[in-house]
């Protein structure tokens, strides 16, 4: 994986700080084009990872990848499915059984889950495997050598101890699609237990690491010192915690974790992204 | 001290987001869920190991929790609190609490007698940046308070079409009962329920049967006002947006999730706030959890919740009682709407 991966929460109005920053972020984003001049930036930077959610507007991103090839030979995303806020609003409306229904492709969950059948014969993995088809479907000809679990659903089966689908979503990606799991979440000492009970070795996850240790579920000593003593790739995200803390300090702290992998982060304008881009690159190096 | 004994009954957003969160927490044991749904039940019982009922007083009655999280239709939710008080077990209940008052002044007067631990989801009050209004208020910082304007905007409805029993109102749906219920409870959480209401629209966009948008404007005895305006059918939000701002006559407080801005007339030595804007953020307010998914709110809603069985108090925050009194203001906005029509 790149240094440096390039975050998509700037453009689909996530700020975790302030409401108003989020909307003004949908305007200023509600153009793709307005999207593509960023990466655009970014790119010529060198930051050549763009991670980003499964939100049906990067299915246009993705079209404009496709259409010119030779300006974005190294190009590659990192897809984060699924993009949650679609399922939830489904689900407040049409229910659990609803939204599956409604996503899942055609008839195949009429196919495998009649009424009646056992439950012992219900095909869930099979289920999650047509979802992340039809996730996957916009990034076809794109490079996709990582592919994230989102952490809503990553913690989600965390939390029910569905350990399962962590070990058969790593091989159906691997399979599919000659990729790497990834897993986001907000728990990560919890999930690298059981990434590691499950088999899954040297995993890739990416969780909040900030200096504030903002939702960083289990404290940010246990953070600092699984990061220093365990076998796996970590992803920073949230290092700025939303703005709480000044970008020299926040890069600081995390490029000071020598065994931080990659550093996520989104900005807007040339002017940041470039100062983020310089601090990581010198503060990798010192 | 052993571990507390949980059943969860209803496994929908609400109640599969509890499952998660509850079979996390260090001290519980989830012994139990109850679903209708067949596929729900199927994928909880193959994957996660959790035995599962499709009926509420099997799961109670062979289960034998300690406490109870219901996060069923609210129309059901008075039937099954009282089968499962009558054998003294601790509730957690989802929001809206009851439609019916006299269902609510039961349940509040039964926790009472077996003196039970009652809790009613209204979040928000775990939320740092409310909590944090809520002690400036007290502290009096901005002085009398005239006015409040409590919103929320979400996009739950925005096309035609029939659905769940969210879009049935004999059920509990509608935004009236599902968005507006949490910025009534916030409102009265930080000056109390309102003496009456005035002007209420209950407004259908989208939806057939229930209210996608609730306007109204709310009266207190002390003179204070307030106004509700809350939409789910408003597209331009991404998702679930609370604000309140709160207006008193030495300032104001603009609150949401993230944020806490205060205006100050003047200086406050005090609480160290320069006269002008003052900025707090969930960053800073917000206490860490044991487990977070989707808010930290959710996750402390429930360490709470667990803490007053292990602790056994009873004068717990979004109490039945207190819930009761949004059910009330809910009632009130109803026969508000009949009359201005």
């Amino acid at each position: 994986m790149d240094r440096i991966l390039f975050g998509d929460n700037q453009f689909f109005a996530v700020n975790h700080m302030s409401e108003e920053k989020a909307r003004a972020q949908a305007m200023k984003f509600r153009d793709t084009k307005a999207i593509i001049d960023v990466l655009d930036i970014a790119y010529d930077l060198g930051i050549k990872t763009f991670m980003c959610t499964t939100h049906d507007r990067i299915s246009e991103v993705c079209d404009h990848i496709r259409a010119h090839p030779g300006r974005y030979e190294d190009f590659k995303i990192y897809p984060c499915m699924p993009y949650a806020h679609k399922y939830a609003n489904a689900v407040s409306q049409i229910g659990v059984v609803g939204t599956l229904k409604k996503f899942a492709p055609g008839s195949m969950l009429g196919a495998a889950f009649r009424g009646g059948m056992a439950a012992a014969k219900q095909d869930f993995v099979g289920l999650m495997r047509l979802l992340v088809d039809a996730e996957m479907k916009m990034f076809h000809g794109i490079n996709t050598e990582v592919i994230f679990l989102q952490n809503i659903v990553t913690d989600l089966l965390l939390g029910l101890g569905m350990k399962e689908f962590f070990t058969a979503f790593a091989s159906h990606i691997k399979e599919k699609y000659n990729a790497e799991a990834g897993f986001i979440t907000m728990n990560m000492p919890h999930l690298l237990n059981v990434l590691e009970e499950c088999g899954i070795e040297n995993p890739i996850i990416c969780s909040n690491v900030n200096k504030i240790g903002f939702r960083m579920c289990g404290g940010i000593e246990t953070y600092e010192k699984i990061i220093r003593e365990k076998k796996f790739r970590p992803i920073a995200m949230s290092v700025l915690a939303s703005g709480a803390i000044s970008p020299g300090e926040a890069l600081e702290y995390v490029c000071g974790l020598k065994n931080i992998e990659s550093i996520v982060f989104g900005a807007s304008s040339r002017g940041h992204i470039k100062e983020t881009r310089d601090l990581i690159e010198e503060l990798t190096h010192s | 001290m052993a571990m507390i004994r949980a059943g969860i009954v209803g496994l929908g957003k609400m109640g599969l987001s509890h499952c998660a969160i509850v079979n996390a927490h260090p001290d519980v044991d989830l012994v139990a869920v109850c679903d209708t749904s067949k596929l729900m039940l199927g994928a909880i019982d193959k994957y996660a190991g959790i035995q599962c009922f499709n009926d509420y007083r099997a799961m109670i009655d062979q289960s034998h929790p300690d406490c109870l999280i219901i996060a069923t239709p609210s129309s059901s939710h008075a039937e099954i609190s009282r089968y499962a008080m009558e054998r003294n077990i601790h509730l957690f209940v989802e929001k809206p609490f009851c439609l019916r008052l006299e269902d609510g002044r039961e349940l509040v007067e039964l926790a009472v007698r077996h003196d039970l631990v009652n809790q009613v989801g209204y979040h928000n009050r775990f939320i740092g940046v409310f909590q944090e209004t809520k002690r400036l208020l007290e502290r009096g910082i901005i002085g009398d308070v005239y006015h409040i304007l409590g919103e929320a905007y979400g996009q739950v409805v925005v096309k035609e079409k029939a659905a769940t029993w969210r879009s049935s109102k004999t059920e509990g749906g509608g935004c009236l009962y599902d968005y507006a219920a949490h910025v009534i409870d916030l409102m009265n959480y930080f000056v109390g329920p309102p003496d009456q209401v005035a002007g209420t629209v209950l407004k259908k966009i989208y939806s057939k049967d229930v209210d996608d948008a609730v306007y109204s404007t709310l009266l207190y005895k002390n003179g204070k006002s307030a106004q509700l305006s809350v939409n789910w059918s408003d597209e331009t939000y991404r998702k679930m947006s609370t604000q309140v701002e709160i207006l008193g006559k030495r300032g104001k407080i603009i609150a949401d999730r993230q944020e806490c801005k205060v205006y100050l007339n003047e200086d406050n030595g005090v609480e160290n706030m320069v006269g002008g804007w003052n900025m707090f953020y969930t960053t800073g307010l917000t206490e860490p959890v044991w487990f977070y998914l989707r808010g930290e709110e959710y996750s402390a809603q429930v360490d709470y919740f667990i803490r007053c069985i292990k602790e056994g108090r009873k004068d717990n925050i979004n109490s039945f009682a207190s819930a009761l009194h949004t059910d009330i203001v809910i009632d009130l906005l109803q026969k508000d709407s009949v009359r201005e029509k």
